[in-house]
């Protein structure tokens, strides 16, 4: 991504808006682009950025921003507040029929992801609840849509109702329904086909099993990656049906998943849950602060700390954060950072929620190869306990001497020492970032 | 002769069926486009700030991308500073012939390469659930109406009914398909595919592969293996790997060409879901930044739609309302 993170952008505007002790309407109209700019990047719809920016300008232009210390960080705040607040409440609940069995009804865009969210949800409700849930396979256009169902159901040891692909998915559901009272199966799942918004047709379809199930629950899952066109499709699936919620999946990409916004903006009905992998116990409930934090490219924080915390000891992670601040972070730090990381999962996978990860040279080298992490512990055992401390003590005889020690080169060397440099300058930015914040400082992370 | 009316020349100078086809796919995006860039240039007489704004906000509700249209609109600030325009209504031909110099820059051979003797290995690539076993399909029956032998990979292993899936896509395009279990090593899958294919003397193979997150490291280095698999068994090949995406992607798209691009070295763009509402603008941005062609268009679900890419027709089919009314023609209003 070319682009910088607003964090940064925002810096820059308002450091040229402090050289001249006052702020005039450009610099306003200046900075308001900034936060236009960065939640279109994001694929937030250009209608919603519209009305989002005007819902921000007074707060952000107000009195609380600008005699801040760091407005930068200021708008972002308020930016973020209102972005979660737009996002609603957390709400990872499915409504259920007093009379069961409950219905949950799945649509949305061809390859969005609901085949597999029906697993998953009945994986989820099933382990969350008790319940005992039937899938019903309603999708008898896309060729082995129906297997694809069984499979799921097999690996759940669940079971799938199915007509074969011959019969009316409006049939196929009522039966399904009238199956699992007969089957005391308290919930039921309705996979249905993907179809465009636009398919005049099939929408008709959908109404009318609506009308003959009456369901509890009509989901709309949503391909995290959607861009300008999210709202169309929300909009229109929204008209037709009367949504009860919405489901986005594939947030284990790198997304920025601004469509989350959109949607939520046009349809009003919340966002339920987060689908995080293809396997079926891959679905999440739906965190808005944290979606707020990602479309502004702050990266995944909570989830990492979450992560991090249920793998590093409390006390450590304090002494680290605390290095952080103090930016008395040294290569042993790093060294022993490295290797808790590596405890907590794929390499790539806690990058990826990390903000800026993918826009440090350095990071996206030690994305892609394990490999080069030996490398790097090589490297920083081989300095000495001054060098580790004070990397800027590393001149070239130093160097040489390190390279050899550890058996890479002297390119590997600088570009160590580049990216430390780098990560360290991404930790003060990140410190600045939340310093605003009363509650507890998120960047407990246990490296970085 | 203005740039647009040589455009539509051109392209009007075509009988082809398929045009039409690919016209009447893009039909939505060409109306919504078209009008509300006339709509614009009614609205504001002079070029002034204000009517650049617009201007961006039309390109980027069609997923073209932040960076590619502020510098898009850039471009036309200077042409219409250069060329002293002063009205919006001569400046619609700029806009036109700077977006179709965008899209045709470098331009590449968008045809499929397919060698002339020996076996054709295409690679297909993608993230979930765009449309890459669907394409398979459809290219299958394309390449057996024009008498070509073929045989198809299930290279996806992992997901649920993907064999299966593909299997009945083998079925309806007449072609046979090579497949272990699921679950299986998928290199392993494309390595007997390749032996058949050599033993059966079939001219192209065609591999589908599992979709995959271009964030995920190891699904990533899957795919390398999978790819150094063909390179060693047949010298040259893949001769085409194709990069599936997904018309309603916004900037994601743009990550998914480059990480798969760098990973695979993708030599052809698919682009589906064309027939939906979304803009394909992406397309601007993806032929802008990388250089990498975008070759089939996917036009619905069926195995006849699938199309060429043509960067003229869809310059054309994005524009054409927009002139309509240089030639006395009315044109459907839209109000949105
Ligand atoms: N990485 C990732 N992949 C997902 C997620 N959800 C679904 N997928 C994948 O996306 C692809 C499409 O999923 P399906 O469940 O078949 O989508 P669908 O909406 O049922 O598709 P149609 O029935 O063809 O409209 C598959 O490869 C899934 O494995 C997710 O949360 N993360
Ligand atoms: N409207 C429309 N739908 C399409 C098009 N191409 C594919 N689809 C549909 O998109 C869905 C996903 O297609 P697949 O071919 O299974 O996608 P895939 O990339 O192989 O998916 P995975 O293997 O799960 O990653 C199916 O419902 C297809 O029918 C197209 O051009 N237009
Ligand atoms: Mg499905
Ligand atoms: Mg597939």
């Amino acid at each position: 991504m070319a682009f910088e993170n607003l964090a940064d952008r925002l810096q820059e505007t308002f450091k040229k808006i402090r050289g001249k002790g006052k702020v005039s309407e450009a610099d306003v109209k200046q900075m308001t682009r900034e936060v236009r700019l960065a939640l279109l990047e994001a694929d937030v719809n250009f209608k919603v950025v519209k009305d989002f920016i005007n819902r921000i300008k007074e707060r952000a232009v107000g009195q609380e921003v600008l005699k801040s210390l760091t407005p930068g960080q200021q708008v972002i705040k308020v930016v973020q507040e209102e972005l979660t607040e737009l996002m609603g409440g957390e709400q990872s609940k499915l409504r259920m029929s007093a009379k069961p069995p409950t219905v949950v009804m799945l649509v949305g865009l061809q390859g969005a992801g609901k085949t597999t969210t029906t697993g998953k949800l009945a994986n989820y409700i099933r382990k969350q609840q008790n319940k005992k849930p039937l899938l019903a396979a309603c999708d008898v256009y896309r060729p082995a849509a129906i297997k694809q169902l069984q499979t799921l159901g097999g690996q759940l040891d669940m079971p799938v109702f199915s007509m074969g692909d011959d019969a009316s998915p409006v049939d196929i559901a009522k039966q399904a329904v009238a199956k699992a009272k007969e089957d005391h199966n308290d919930i039921v799942f309705i996979d249905t086909a993907g179809r465009l918004h636009v398919d005049d047709a099939l929408m008709e379809e959908l109404e009318n099993i609506k009308e003959a199930t009456q369901p509890d629950e009509i989901i709309l899952v949503v391909d995290a990656m959607t861009g300008q066109d999210a709202v169309n499709v929300a909009e229109s699936f929204n008209d037709r049906l009367g949504l009860t919620g919405v489901i986005m999946t594939k947030l284990d990409g790198d997304t920025r998943g601004g469509a989350a916004l959109s949607v939520k903006a046009v349809t009003g009905t919340p966002i339920k849950f987060a689908g995080m992998g293809e396997k079926l116990d891959a679905l999440e409930p739906f965190h808005p602060e944290r979606m707020a934090s990602r479309i502004l490219g702050m990266g995944d924080v909570l989830t990492l700390i979450e992560k991090a915390q249920a793998t590093v000891d409390e006390e450590k992670a304090k002494e680290m954060e605390k290095k952080m601040r103090t930016m008395s972070f040294t290569f042993d730090d790093f060294l022993e950072q490295l290797s808790q990381v590596r405890s907590m999962g794929p390499l790539d996978e806690l990058l990826g929620m990390m903000p800026g990860a993918n826009k440090i040279k350095g990071m996206k080298n030690l994305k892609i190869d394990e490999k080069q992490i030996s490398h790097i512990e090589a490297i920083i055992r081989s300095m000495t306990p001054a060098e580790k401390t004070d990397p800027d003590i590393i001149n070239a005889s130093r160097k040489k001497r390190i390279a050899n020690g550890s058996g890479t080169s002297i390119q590997e060397v600088n570009r160590l020492l580049k990216q430390f440099k780098d990560m360290k300058k991404m930790m003060k930015q990140m410190m600045g970032m939340t310093k605003g914040k009363k509650k507890k400082n998120p960047f407990n992370l246990p490296f970085m | 002769m203005s740039f647009f009316k040589k455009l539509k020349y051109k392209i009007t100078g075509q009988t082809d069926t398929v045009t039409n086809k690919f016209k009447d796919g893009l039909a939505k995006t060409r109306h919504s486009m078209a009008a509300r860039v006339n709509n614009l240039v009614k609205r504001y007489r002079k070029v002034d700030e204000d009517f650049f704004e617009e201007l961006e906000e039309i390109l980027i509700s069609a997923d073209v991308g932040v960076n590619t249209v502020l510098e898009l609109v850039e471009k036309l600030k200077d042409e219409a500073r250069t060329r002293n325009i002063k009205e919006t209504e001569q400046l619609k031909d700029v806009i036109i012939e700077v977006l179709s110099n965008m899209l045709t820059e470098d331009e590449k051979d968008a045809a499929i390469a397919i060698q002339n003797d020996g076996l054709t290995v295409i690679l297909v690539v993608g993230v979930n659930g765009v449309g890459k076993t669907t394409t398979i399909g459809k290219m299958a029956y394309k390449f057996k109406e024009e008498g070509k032998s073929v045989l198809l990979a299930a290279g996806d292993t992992f997901r649920a009914g993907a064999i299966e899936q593909l299997e009945v896509w083998g079925e309806r395009a007449g072609v046979e398909v090579v497949k272990h279990n699921e679950g299986s090593d998928p290199a392993a899958v494309i390595y007997d595919a390749i032996m058949a294919a050599k033993s059966r003397g079939v001219d192209i193979l065609i591999c589908d592969t599992a979709g995959r997150l271009q964030n995920k490291v190891n699904l990533m280095k899957e795919l390398e293996k999978v790819k150094r698999v063909i390179s060693r068994e047949v010298p040259g090949a893949p001769h085409e790997v194709l990069l599936v995406l997904d018309a309603t992607t916004g900037q994601n798209a743009m990550t998914q060409a480059k990480i798969f691009g760098e990973a695979t070295d993708v030599s052809g763009i698919v682009l589906t879901k064309l027939d939906g509402t979304a803009k394909g603008g992406i397309v601007l941005a993806i032929r802008h930044e990388l250089d990498l062609p975008v070759k089939l268009v996917g036009l619905g679900e069926g195995i006849h739609d699938l199309q060429p890419f043509d960067s003229d027709t869809f310059v054309y089919g994005l524009f054409s309302e927009m002139f309509q009314s240089e030639n006395g023609e009315d044109h459907a209003e839209e109000n949105n």
